[in-house]
């Protein structure tokens, strides 16, 4: 008995300096060829399931990037690592996946989610456990009041509905407008910020019908916005509806302009309108239409760039996901490199120092426009970054704006 | 004498059911005008939608007590196939058709023989759970093939809206409605003329009886269930071009095709076609009249209430409904 627990002891002490020891190397740095430590940023992205099509670009524009940054010499001889987890559309494995990065993986800053619900969950622990977190999510909330952890890089869904309806009084001149939307998250969204930012732009809502997603049919909404004096009709919501909105409107000959969502900012939205879709206006990034920005500038260069690079190594075209993916990464990698010029070089960047200079950045020139921070805006872009995007002949074309 | 008045207590429940229906109508109309004339035209095109899966949904009933949960898969499959031999693979759009149709025919009969054959034994709820899983698996297939994206299915013969009255309806409409009428007359025939059908009828009443005289519920089932999903397969290709499909449309067609079935009273092909078109007007009619965001909840209010006030439906007859 006394020989076998001190035999015991002595493996117990054994396993445990090994456990250790295992554990420091590998929860330490890698270093890479005998230089500088690696720096890893945790990326939280929708690789599956329902929100797939927006978390596949981001990833690709990611690993772009991370490419980029490298070859270039990584982040002052520092190698940067982007460690991608899929949180399956799921905003319990958002949670999850941000968690294991932060603790597991031991990164300093995250990117992430794609999608709103995800995002919201991360939001939550970013502030809790002091990571900064730069979201890829629509949603205005996110960054509105500021949260002092979480950034974003797409536009907000108020930006958005401020471009369409700045072009509805500007460029179309009109007054009264009719709203037909989503009677989901991104569709009410859409509407109760039209809603209360209408009066800003001195135009007044005189019809508001709502649809299912999977509505086959929105002519008894449309019949009823018919009647109203309504010169404009917005259109907010994604999946296929918005194109049977636009079938159903040239049905019932309706003659009023139809200003769609940025949820229409994709080729099956043409595809399934058909024809129907000539004349339809929405707001985007200026990626989807390179020749709206001005040819010699700094931006036209990262875009055209961005746009070949992406195209050659995934056979298909860019999309704005694509670009706030890049943006996202971007923005956290020239954070370092300032935290760095800033403070001198370091083996690992501590989360506040990559806060703070995330916070700081001003004027830089990513994909979808110019982003600058401060401690009262975490948005970044503006509303002018912004253009109105018209389909003609079946292809997207500026809308000429003022 | 009690069943007589039985009969007529019915009866006056159906009529005045209808009765009311039409007065809706035409109330409606004379209230709306050409705005009403619309959302009962657009609510008879989507309402010949729900009739035609609602027949799916009853021809399996009728013969088998099941309640077949992805008869809205079929559609969908239809829709897709639909788009796969005429959009992709520019095959012509009647042999596309017919293609589609046959492809989920056989899937509906493999489901059946490897499925539902083998469970014949078991209680109505076991088999009812397997269609359900059997629904998933279809979807998840669906968007593996096809992705998320929904996908476009040209129209039978051009876009172009006809007017009338001030009402406008696109000329793929008038095709739904002729798939309706002619799958009510193709059904109306099958059961009434043919041995086939008057067998499958005979071991719906009664499978021992019909066994007795050489009628074998397992040939019936089989037919029931190849019947049902070229039927789901049309509806959801002939409505394609308005209401482009994805690989998670089944849902939405299977509970409104659902409610409607019960509606007209489930395993009654007339009502199948009474419930589809009502729910489809009415739904319509709900949209217009009400404060937006009632019409989604209706198709459920009424499955409700159907279910709480008279389960066997408008045209059912009580001892159809065994719950």
């Amino acid at each position: 008995m006394h020989k076998k627990s001190g035999f015991g002891s002595a493996a117990l002490l054994i396993c445990l300096i090994m456990v250790v020891g295992i554990m420091a190397a590998g929860c330490g740095k890698k270093k890479v060829s005998g230089s500088k430590s690696v720096y890893k940023i945790g990326v939280v992205l929708s690789l599956s399931q329902a929100q797939a099509a927006l978390g596949v670009p981001e990833q690709n524009a990611l690993k772009l990037l991370e490419k980029k940054v490298n070859d270039e010499g990584g982040i002052e001889g520092h190698r940067v690592q982007f460690l991608i987890e899929d949180d399956e559309s799921l905003p319990a494995k958002s949670k999850e996946k941000f968690t294991k990065l932060v603790n597991q993986e031991g990164v300093t800053a995250v990117i992430g989610t794609s999608f709103s619900g995800g995002t919201a969950a991360m939001t939550e622990d970013a502030e809790k456990n002091k990571i900064p977190l730069i979201g890829l999510s629509a949603t205005t909330s996110l960054t509105h009041p500021v949260k002092k952890w979480t950034f974003r890089t797409p536009p907000t869904t108020q930006m958005v509905v401020e471009r369409a309806l700045g072009y509805i009084q500007k460029n179309l001149k009109l007054k009264k407008i009719g709203v037909l939307y989503d009677s989901g998250l991104f569709g009410t969204e859409g509407y109760e910020t039209v809603k209360a930012t209408a009066g800003k732009y001195g135009l007044e809502v005189v019809a508001a019908e709502s649809y299912g997603t999977n509505d086959p049919d929105m002519t008894a909404q449309l019949t009823k916005i018919k009647s109203t004096p309504a010169q404009a009709l917005i259109v907010w919501g994604t999946g296929p509806a918005p194109s049977i909105i636009a079938k159903n409107v040239q049905q019932l000959a309706m003659t009023i302009p139809y200003i769609g969502s940025h949820g229409i900012a994709n080729q099956t939205f043409i595809n399934l309108a058909g024809d129907a879709a000539n004349g339809v206006v929405f707001p985007a990034g200026r990626v989807l239409v390179p020749s709206s920005i001005p040819a010699d500038s700094d931006w036209r260069k990262t875009v055209d760039e961005f746009a070949k690079s992406y195209k050659e190594a995934y056979k298909t075209e860019v999309n704005t996901f694509a670009g706030h993916g890049w943006d996202a990464g971007l923005i956290m990698t020239e954070a370092m490199k300032a935290a760095i010029k800033a403070n001198g070089d370091q083996e690992k960047l501590s989360a506040s120092v990559i806060r703070d200079q995330i916070e700081k950045t001003k004027d830089l020139t990513g994909i979808a426009g110019t982003f600058t921070y401060s401690p009262s805006n975490h948005d970044g872009l503006k509303i002018d970054d912004l253009i109105m995007i018209k389909i003609e002949n079946g292809a997207w074309t500026e809308a000429k704006s003022s | 004498m009690a069943l007589d008045s039985n009969k007529w207590a019915e009866n006056k429940l159906l009529w005045s059911a209808l009765a009311i229906f039409a007065l809706v109508v035409v109330l409606t109309v004379s209230l709306n005008g050409s705005k009403g004339l619309q959302w009962i035209l657009s609510g008879l095109v989507v309402g010949s939608i729900y009739s035609l899966i609602a027949m799916g949904f009853s021809v399996i009933y009728s013969s088998t007590r099941v309640i077949n949960f992805a008869q809205g898969e079929f559609s969908m499959l239809g829709g897709m196939l639909m788009y796969t031999f005429a959009t992709k693979a520019h095959v012509s759009i009647w042999l596309s058709f017919v293609l589609s149709v046959l492809v989920v025919a056989l899937i509906g009969a493999a489901f059946e023989q490897t499925a539902i054959y083998k469970l014949r034994g078991s209680s109505v709820i076991t088999v009812i759970i397997v269609t359900i899983g059997f629904s998933i698996f279809l979807k998840a297939i669906a968007k593996w093939i096809w992705g998320t994206d929904p996908v476009k299915i040209a129209p039978f013969t051009g876009e172009k809206a006809i007017t009338i009255f001030k009402a406008a309806i696109v000329p793929q409409s008038f095709w739904v409605f002729g798939l309706t009428v002619l799958a009510v007359a193709a059904l109306f025939l099958f059961f009434s003329r043919t041995l086939v059908g008057k067998g499958m009828r005979a071991a719906a009443a009664n499978s021992d009886a019909a066994s007795l005289v050489g009628v074998s519920t397992n040939t019936t089932s089989l037919i029931a269930w190849t019947l049902a999903a070229g039927l789901g397969a049309a509806a959801g290709i002939i409505i394609g071009p308005i209401t482009p499909p994805s690989f998670s449309s089944g849902l939405m067609l299977g509970l409104k095709g659902f409610s409607a079935a019960v509606l007209g009273g489930l395993g009654n092909i007339q009502g199948a076609v009474v419930g589809g078109l009502m729910l489809g007007v009415l739904e319509n009619i709900i949209a217009g009249v009400l404060p937006t965001g009632y019409k989604e909840a209706f198709a459920f209010l009424v499955l409700i209430l159907v279910l709480l006030i008279r389960p066997q439906g408008l045209l059912g007859k009580p001892e159809d409904v065994k719950v």
